[in-house]
């Protein structure tokens, strides 16, 4: 228990004096992996949406895809990463591998599909007859994504904090497509590892409370959204 | 007849194999609510959703104000129309911004969107409820904003799609008499699918029968309830007793028709030999009992066993047979308490040979 009380003790003296590596680290796992869940938006929304309303040859199939891809095992996206990004690899020119863009890429490819998944989910929550009574009403295609989009808002919030949650405790592939090297692709999870295999736990379980905090205040912050909008809406009894 | 609105030509509908709707024409024309009624089913939904330019036809074209709908033109002519459907489809939002998102997509600014919602808040009685959440309304309250957001649009044509079925029958009438009273102020060029024949009788100036995805007859609302073309549209629009007989003679106007169970005067033009379908509407049948001094003016009273008697709102609903055929009649409570019939009892079914109307089969 000592170790534990004593990490802690270090761990927040870290926090409290803003420890110039700690917070480096802390800064570039919130820009490495916000960067990621910004893209990951970008890209899985419109295939939820897609998923969700149109009926295409092929859907089942492509559903299928993404809710294998919300439970990918991050380590398994390092290794094609890798593969794709190595030099002698199809992307190896692009000398990425062991960089931030790599782990950003990394971290997209594990949170596209989750949030993917969830907006699917999300829109299939609306009533089907609620595009038609919109169209009826005189919506261009444009704004009956918005309109439906906004509808959606609540859930589609937690796609959001899934996407995050997902990339932010991430350490398989960025350990592999980053390389944990310091100052440059070093980011709380994979530092984590780090200190713990050497046996610097108050290092370790600082940077371990810090990606808690993190990841506690993201979420807060995004359910604090939701059940506001939640309360503001009580269903008729 | 003044230009149509908006006409439809050669529709079909097709779900695979599977034919839904097949109407050679039908054209709504200006200021007329058409009331499209049938049984569920029978693609009254799919042909609404054809009008508002919601789903596109299989085969066929739609023409509004006389030119044919391209693909093009879709979202402009959208905008001419507003649909209300079954279910209020609201917004999780205010009543007041659910009532403003038609005018909102259409760009108008705050002063006009208020400019516009509130008068109709005010004619459709929800003008209290303008800053409640959406979710937090009754069934008719909702339903009420629904009305407000098309209203409000000043479409050139209203699309309503059952908007009352879900109601119960007071909140019901209530939203019926007032958009009844609004539409005719207005003048609003409405197509009204329900398949409450009562409420497609009270709103529509002409009303078309859609059966099995097919428009069976089309007329005047009196014309449609009192002249079915067909078995199928005199079964739907409540004609209970439908006999199937010859013309014996013909005399003066006057033919006398037998059916299996009797014979019967009835008024028309017809040749002896012909095959008939006689239809009685229940309320047009009196009953009697027999031996009783009955004075009516009626020409044809057939003697009949009572075979059921049913509570039916107001009225008492009793079967009869008469041979192998069947009729039915309406009774007021005071009557029927007054005759005291029972099922099995004999009874004198008196009607009017002008209130049969004769189907001539081929």
């Amino acid at each position: 228990m000592e170790i534990i009380w004593e990490g802690i003790k270090q761990a927040l003296g870290h926090i409290l004096t803003a420890d110039s590596e700690v917070l480096g680290i802390t800064l570039r796992s919130l820009w490495i992996s916000g960067a990621a869940t910004l893209l990951s938006l970008a890209v899985g929304i419109p295939i939820g949406i897609a998923l969700a309303l149109a009926r295409f040859p092929g859907r089942s199939f492509a559903v299928s895809l993404i809710n294998t891809g919300m439970g990918l095992p991050p380590v398994v996206v390092g290794l094609f990463v890798s593969v794709f990004l190595w030099r002698s690899g199809p992307l190896g020119f692009l000398e990425l591998l062991y960089t931030p863009t790599a782990m950003v890429i990394a971290q997209l490819i594990i949170a596209f599909p989750i949030v993917a998944g969830l907006t699917m989910a999300a829109f299939q929550t609306l009533n089907p007859n609620l595009r038609l009574q919109l169209l009826g009403i005189g919506a261009s295609r444009l704004q009956l994504l918005w309109l439906l989009s906004k509808e959606a808002r609540l859930p589609l919030l937690a796609a959001v904090m899934a996407g995050f949650g997902g990339v932010i405790s991430e350490v398989g592939a960025s350990m592999m497509v980053g390389g944990n090297i310091r100052g440059q692709t070093r980011v709380l999870t994979t530092a984590t590892v780090l200190e713990t295999g050497k046996g610097n736990f108050e290092i370790a379980i600082a940077l371990g409370l810090i990606l808690l905090i993190l990841t506690f205040a993201v979420n807060f912050l995004l359910t604090h959204i939701q059940q506001r909008e939640q309360l503001r809406w009580p269903k008729p009894s | 007849m003044a230009e149509a609105l908006l006409s439809l030509h050669d529709i079909r509908v097709r779900y695979d194999d599977l034919t839904v709707l097949e109407v050679d024409s039908l054209a709504v024309y200006p200021g007329e609510i058409l009331a499209v009624m049938g049984p569920n089913g029978a693609g009254k939904s799919t042909l609404l959703r054809l009008m508002g330019l919601l789903q596109q036809p299989t085969q066929g074209k739609i023409n509004f104000h006389g030119r044919e709908v391209a693909p093009t033109d879709g979202l402009a002519i959208r905008r001419r129309m507003a649909s209300v459907f079954q279910e209020p489809l609201l917004l999780n939002a205010s009543v007041y911004d659910n009532a403003a998102v038609g005018l909102r997509l259409r760009g108008l600014d705050r002063r006009a969107i208020e400019q516009r919602i509130h008068p109709w808040l005010t004619r459709l009685g929800i003008e209290h409820l303008a800053r409640r959440q959406a979710r937090t309304l009754s069934g008719g309250e909702a339903q009420r904003t629904s009305l407000v957001r098309a209203l409000a649009l000043d479409p050139e044509l209203l699309l309503l799609d059952e908007p009352f079925s879900p109601l119960d029958p007071p909140t019901r009438e209530g939203l019926l008499l007032d958009l009844e009273r609004i539409l005719r102020e207005t003048g609003i060029t409405t197509v009204f699918v329900t398949h409450d024949r009562d409420e497609a009788f009270m709103l529509g100036d002409r009303v078309a029968v859609l059966i099995d995805g097919k428009i069976h007859q089309v007329g005047a609302a009196a014309e449609v309830f009192l002249r079915p073309v067909n078995e199928a549209v005199a079964h739907f629009v409540g004609v209970d007793t439908k006999l199937s007989g010859i013309v014996e003679t013909v005399n003066e106007g006057l033919a006398q028709v037998r059916f299996n169970g009797g014979c019967v005067e009835v008024a028309g033009d017809f040749q002896a030999g012909e095959h008939v379908l006689l239809c009685l509407r229940p309320e047009d049948i009196t009953l009697s009992a027999p031996g009783e001094d009955f004075k009516s003016s009626a020409r044809n009273r057939l003697i009949a066993k009572l075979v059921k008697i049913i509570p039916w709102g107001a009225h008492y609903r009793a079967e009869l047979a008469c041979g192998d055929s069947r009729l039915v009649g309406l009774i007021t409570r005071p009557s029927f308490l007054e005759l005291k019939l029972h099922e099995g009892d004999d009874a004198v079914a008196s009607f009017k040979s002008t209130a049969v109307h004769v189907i001539k089969r081929k």
